[in-house]
């Protein structure tokens, strides 16, 4: 059930403000079924999409019927937030939302993160929980049916870093829907947001993904092999991109194709629009992501596919918003290394004593720690600046560069510091090991 | 609410603070970094300048004021006070150089000290006292528990004897806070720390330094010979009381950790900046949007560093935030100071590198910093001091647990 909007016509009309949106996110929660859920449903079963199955190729899955809304309304959006204090509390809404999110991360994610890896697919009742959650909602504004009042990228961060530290594959899996839902709220016209938005704010959220990565060496996103061309009242769409989040089952894509030659622009493509394959591409982590490729051909589209007004400025927005969303997974799956390695080390004995009791096991524990919460502060600082409606691209950059660099580092010493046992599988080192490699090589995929 | 930006309201004090690096500090920098040992007389009237910025409210000069926390009552809501003030004004100084505002009146690690740990009396009676940090002896640094010093009960007075190096200010302030033991056979818990007025007899300032960088900054060793100072120069408790009291000597570097990562933040910038217009003269402009590896290697190079620079400069202003909101911030002190001072190191000497011969020539100050910023990684707690205590916290291990 969504919940009641407010009367635009009373006498008084309230606007929900972010204290509103938390409360209907509890409420949310509250009617659902997944704290109920938690660790108790088996997971349903449901065709997986196995490693062993790399060049298998399937049709794009079959769409909902997305019916198109012409409208004349204006779309609706998010305002920007303003503080003029340095501050890391959260506030009291964060709280809450991402006190949630973190118990779903610990209870549901965790647990089922190292099975979801090995199947190559996070189970359709995480998913399903994670919706319930309202992740799709946070970035929405509420004229259009979501939650939002503000525009919140912390709030998004948070729950990305929260997600994260339980399994980073499983948490892409889960916030890849919410990543299209955010790009119509922020550049979708009237007319588009009437007509995706309503499937992404209801009770059966597609599966959809932000296409943006192509596969080959040297990838700059700013220059797409992916090519629309004008076509009679449309566009003709060819390309391969890759690393396409649970592109099997997405009814609904945002792809990022260079147009007409004159740079990149992000359009909508719905999964059964014919000459869309999709070839699961399992990688090195990220797997309970499903990642796989899309090619596109000849695919046609009307005019109203193109998303946003295919400005530099609004692509460059879309890349900058996709990488701040990995570094927030970064942050969080950090964490989970120094979480795990600090009882490890402290246990584990050699030579007589706990080998944290020696310099170099126990300085490697705290340069993760100096360089996590380095990489953490920046990504804040990024996303605070992005909600504040600041410029934030240099923030973006740096955020990414140490995210990619010391994330990486973080990743190899956690296998590091539990020696053998962290080469298997037996401890999820060597997961996150494999996960925190995505970061600096993905773009797109998500959108905070 | 989450937001890494410090108020508008120091704007305008961080402002002054960078007129005065820039118009005063940064143009005397190479004049004595040359005539090391020279008295900067010109630090006279910019110590004037610093204590009205000091009493303009918003300010706290160059941080000396140290770390008070909850004195001034008011719990409500977040701050961004004193100890952000500090550091922000510390980073502009350091911008413009490092070791003239080592050598700024009154604005010594003493003073620090003083501050943080002196009773209202010694507050009152130390008020316009330049004072330098005597820690350090021939056979003990980071291990400052072996130090030899000691402080002995005679009457009314203590009587202190030993020999102290590494005295930043050594010569020119006008007092030391020391550290003595007031019984070698009592370990750690027996050191205190003491104020001693230049002319005190007894006290002897020995020799300065020639020295890698900072050499606007003065560095003495001091002796003690049978140097008498009244008790109530001792500042603390003076009963030996097992381990508190050292933690609380030690405490002082939890308030004077960010400020040595604040002069790591502004040296480091100073070597970013320059280098910037640099490659922008050579026709490289660092882009933060494209991917590092198809722009050229300085270009990657570049942004690396100010990735890393970024990472630092919020680690000063989190330990600064949560000692202006009443919080303990040894952790996040230590972290700050072990990833500016390593960051500040490494991009001044890769600031140089990009450079190449420009950079490593006195025609320009890229190789007065690459000598400066060693300095960082070193004094008020190591490197590796800082990742023992950073460990101990995370890893909640004791220091017999983790030596």
């Amino acid at each position: 059930m969504p919940s009641p909007r407010p009367s635009q016509r009373g006498v008084a009309t309230y606007r929900r403000h972010l204290m509103g949106g938390a409360l209907a996110v509890l409420n949310k929660i509250a009617q659902s079924r997944v704290i109920d859920r938690f660790g108790i449903r088996k997971p349903t079963e449901r065709v997986v999409f196995e490693a062993t199955k790399t060049g298998f190729r399937t049709v794009g899955a079959v769409s909902r019927r997305f019916t198109r809304k012409p409208s004349s309304a204006a779309p609706a959006r998010l305002h920007n937030r303003t503080n003029d204090l340095f501050d890391l509390t959260p506030t009291d809404d964060q709280e809450m939302i991402v006190g949630v999110v973190r118990e779903f991360a610990r209870d549901v994610v965790r647990p089922g993160a190292e099975k979801a890896d090995a199947s190559c697919a996070t189970p359709d009742d995480v998913l399903e929980q994670a919706q319930e959650l309202g992740l799709t909602l946070l970035e929405v504004p509420e004229d259009a049916g979501g939650l939002g009042a503000e525009r919140s990228m912390t709030t998004a961060v948070l729950v990305a870093e929260a997600l994260a530290h339980g399994d980073m594959g499983t948490a892409v899996a889960c916030l890849s829907p919410a990543s299209v839902a955010t790009a119509l709220s922020l550049w979708g016209d009237g007319p588009q947001q009437q007509t995706y938005l309503p499937s992404f704010t209801g009770s059966e959220i597609p599966a959809a993904a932000l296409a943006v990565a192509e596969p080959r060496p040297l990838f700059d996103p700013f220059r797409l092999e992916t090519r629309a061309v004008r076509h009679d009242d449309g566009y003709v769409l060819n390309g391969t991109k890759s690393m396409v989040v649970r592109a099997a089952d997405a009814e609904l894509f945002v792809i990022a194709a260079d147009l007409d030659g004159s740079g990149p622009a992000l359009f909508l493509v719905e999964s059964d629009g014919g000459g869309l394959e999709v070839e699961a591409d399992p990688s090195m982590g990220l797997r309970a992501a499903s990642l796989a490729r899309v090619i596109c051909t000849d695919v046609r589209l009307a005019r109203h596919a193109l998303l946003g007004d295919a400005r530099p400025e609004t692509y460059a927005e879309c890349i900058r918003l996709g990488r701040l969303g990995w570094c927030a997974l970064a942050v969080g799956t950090g964490q989970a290394v120094l979480d795990y390695v600090i009882p490890y080390v402290k246990e584990r004995q050699a030579f007589g004593e706990p080998i944290a009791h020696r310099q170099s096991v126990a300085f490697m524990v705290a340069n993760i720690g100096i360089e996590l919460e380095g990489m953490r502060l920046a990504t804040y600082r990024a996303a605070a600046r992005a909600e504040q409606g600041k410029d934030y691209a240099r923030e973006v950059g740096l955020a990414r560069r140490l995210c990619t660099e010391h994330g990486m580092r973080i990743g190899t010493d956690g296998v590091q510091l539990l020696g053998g046992h962290g080469f298997v599988k037996e401890h999820p080192v060597e997961r996150w090991y494999r996960d925190l490699r995505a970061i600096g090589v993905m773009e797109g995929g998500l959108l905070v | 609410m989450i937001n890494l930006e410090p108020t508008k309201k120091m704007w305008a004090f961080v402002n002054q603070a960078h007129q005065v690096a820039a118009e005063f500090v940064r143009p005397l920098s190479r004049k004595y970094d040359l005539a090391e040992h020279a008295y900067p007389k010109e630090l006279d009237m910019l110590a004037s300048i610093v204590d009205g910025l000091g009493e303009s409210g918003q300010g706290q000069g160059a941080g000396a004021k140290g770390v008070r926390r909850g004195d001034n009552g008011d719990d409500s809501g977040i701050r961004n006070g004193s100890n952000m003030a500090s550091v922000l004004s510390i980073m502009e100084m350091c911008w413009g150089d490092v070791g003239l505002l080592l050598s700024m009146p009154r604005q010594g690690l003493g003073n620090s000290a003083i501050a943080s740990v002196a009773d209202d009396e010694q507050l009152e009676r130390l008020d316009g006292v330049w004072a330098g940090m005597a820690i350090t002896e021939p056979g003990c640094g980071s291990d400052s528990a072996a130090i030899q010093t000691t402080a002995e009960v005679d009457g009314d007075d203590y009587v202190i004897n030993g020999e102290k190096i590494f005295v930043t200010a050594g010569d020119r302030c006008d007092a030391v806070v020391v550290w003595a033991s007031l019984d070698r056979s009592k370990g750690r818990a027996a050191i205190k720390s003491f104020v001693v007025e230049k002319g005190t007899p007894g006290m002897r300032v020995e020799r300065l330094d020639h020295k890698l960088g900072i050499r606007a900054s003065d560095t003495a060793t001091i002796v003690f010979d049978n140097c008498r100072v009244p008790r109530a120069n001792l500042l603390g408790s003076p009963e030996v009381e097992g381990d508190q009291g050292f933690a609380g000597v030690m405490q002082t570097f939890d308030n004077t950790r960010p400020l040595v990562a604040a002069m790591a933040v502004g040296c480091g910038r100073a070597a970013l900046e320059v280098t910037r217009d640099m490659l922008h003269d050579a026709g490289v402009e660092p882009d933060y949007d494209r991917p590092p590896h198809l722009q050229l290697g300085a270009a990657a190079t570049y942004l690396a560093m100010e990735a890393d620079w970024e990472a630092a400069y919020l680690l000063t202003l989190e330990a600064a935030w949560i000692a202006d909101n009443g919080k303990p911030n040894s952790l996040q002190a230590s972290m700050a100071k072990a990833k500016a001072a390593r960051t500040a190191n490494d991009v001044t000497l890769r600031c140089v590198e990009l450079a190449g011969s420009v950079g490593y020539s006195e025609h320009e100050l890229l190789e007065k910093w690459a000598r400066d910023s060693k300095i960082l990684d070193i004094f008020e707690g190591t490197q590796q001091i800082q990742q023992l205590i950073t460990a101990r916290r995370l890893l909640d291990l004791s220091s017999t647990e983790l030596r």
